[in-house]
């Protein structure tokens, strides 16, 4: 059976690992090349690096990044952050990414999506989908099937509104030629009390590629919630990794122990 | 000289780098005398099967695969470099293949969602040179919407379960051809990267 992905997220600025395993033993914790080696010995199944580097001419050192990991870590890996068109993604695949994860230009300009997906094929473009409620409780994130919610997209990290309701953008993006979602609750990231599991499962259910759950993982609970409740077939997670308030081992043993497949 | 095959298709730089991570030397090509002239070849591949094949015949790569195929020196397909042995691929219209191995490549024909993106496991059916050192049960990772169905069961070396039972890697002699990718399957993807290079004399 194929297994439940269990995804570490590192934070990059300038080359650097700005967030990410805080271990006494590293050589050099900012090494992106690294922390990837270790979350590989680890059983993490996938990496993310998203790229926070502000200015436009550091493009060239995640690059580099990309590079550097490619030649030493042999799991799939993903580049989010500042990829804008179609020659970003080229050269973030061709410098050995596995996979690009696109927010921003694909919300202003979807053709990117499909223009992606046919240049390099549609299993290498995920579409990063940052939703906020704005009908709805916002402080309860659990199961509510009945509840009327609604959420709209935001950009730029999630900082920028836009009227684009969420649930019609993950259908738009995959009818466009997404290969996956990457499905993040602004509502959720950073208060490590769970995913937003409505919010996953109205796009689980209707989506027909793999859902990853982003935002607000505290629990070994709250990963099983996502993908039992939420039905996601991926969850991505930051903090609680990086500062080894649980190993991806103890969670896949949990998880496995619920009835969740996992790579062990 | 093992020879990786570029035919414009795929990402080789991740074989590339895993063969090189694993003290494997190769080299690159896209020549038909230099792939002649190789103890072993892999063929990798992502993209459509229709477009991979018009490739193949634009480079001219055709004849020296199946020959070379042919002469039973170790043969290594990856992902699309699977199925591209078949008799012919039903993506985006049928098209022929290099027909080396009898059979169809077909779309997975459940509900399950597709492409299949991520880990699954191998259970196998022969005892190949191949997968020494790599136990039934192994995890692979896999990226695919199209899998292979052989005419004749004897060619298939694991199977792997995806709402069905399908056939993850085929095995003939020398030739050995994987569904998933081993150059992105962390330690046991390695080994079978290992396993190959030691099919090799001198590599």
């Amino acid at each position: 059976m194929l297994a439940k992905r269990i995804i570490p997220c590192l934070d990059v600025k300038d080359g650097r690992v700005v967030k990410g395993v805080n271990y006494v033993n590293f050589r050099d914790a900012g090494d992106p090349v690294e922390q990837a080696a270790w979350y590989n010995e680890q059983g993490a199944d996938e990496l993310t690096f998203l790229d926070i580097t502000a200015s436009l001419e550091h493009r060239d050192t995640v690059l580099d990044i990309v590079r550097r990991t490619a030649e030493q870590v042999f799991i799939p890996f993903t580049v989010g952050g500042g990829i804008r068109t179609i020659e970003d993604i080229r050269d973030t695949l061709k410098a050995g990414a596995d996979k690009v994860s696109i927010m921003t230009a694909a919300v202003r300009n979807p053709e990117i999506i499909t223009e992606g997906a046919e240049r390099f094929g549609s299993q290498c473009i995920v579409v990063a989908i940052d939703a906020k409620r704005v009908v709805g409780d916002e402080t309860n994130l659990g199961p509510a099937p009945d509840e009327k919610i609604e959420w709209r997209v935001h950009t730029h990290g999630g900082t920028e509104p836009t009227e684009v309701d969420a649930l019609e953008y993950a259908a738009r993006a995959e009818e466009l030629g997404a290969g996956e979602l990457l499905v993040t609750s602004i509502d959720a990231d950073g208060t490590k009390e769970g995913y937003d599991v409505e919010l996953l499962r109205r796009i689980s259910e209707n989506a027909g590629i793999p859902v990853i759950a982003s935002g607000g993982a505290g629990t070994v609970d709250h990963l099983y919630q996502a993908i039992d409740y939420g039905k996601a077939d991926a969850v991505l997670a930051a903090s609680i990794f990086h500062f080894r308030e649980l190993t991806i081992e103890h969670c896949k043993r949990e998880l496995a122990e619920r009835g969740v497949t996992v790579r062990l | 000289m093992i020879a990786l095959i570029d035919y414009g298709m795929g990402n080789l730089g991740s074989v590339s780098n895993a063969l090189r991570f694993i003290g494997c030397e190769h080299e690159i090509t896209s020549d038909g005398a230099t792939l002649d002239a190789a103890d072993a070849a892999i063929l990798p591949g992502v993209g459509a099967f229709g477009d991979c094949m018009e490739n193949l015949r634009e480079y001219g790569l055709v004849d020296p695969i199946c020959e070379f195929i042919a002469s039973d020196r170790p043969f290594l397909g990856i992902c699309l470099g699977l199925q591209l042995l078949f008799t012919e691929g039903e993506e985006m219209g049928v098209h022929k293949g290099l027909g080396v191995i009898p059979g169809r490549v077909i779309r997975f024909t459940h509900d399950l969602k597709i492409p299949q993106i991520g880990w699954n496991q191998i259970e196998k059916r022969q005892d190949c040179p191949q997968l020494e050192g790599v136990p039934d049960g192994s995890w692979f990772y896999f990226v695919h919407s199209y899998h292979v169905v052989p005419e004749d069961e004897s060619v298939v070396a694991t199977v792997t379960d995806y709402g069905y039972e399908f056939c993850s890697a085929i095995r003939r002699g020398n030739l050995f051809a994987t569904q998933f990718h081993p150059e992105k399957s962390s330690d046991c993807g390695l080994q079978v990267l290992r396993n190959f290079m030691g099919m090799v004399d001198g590599a």
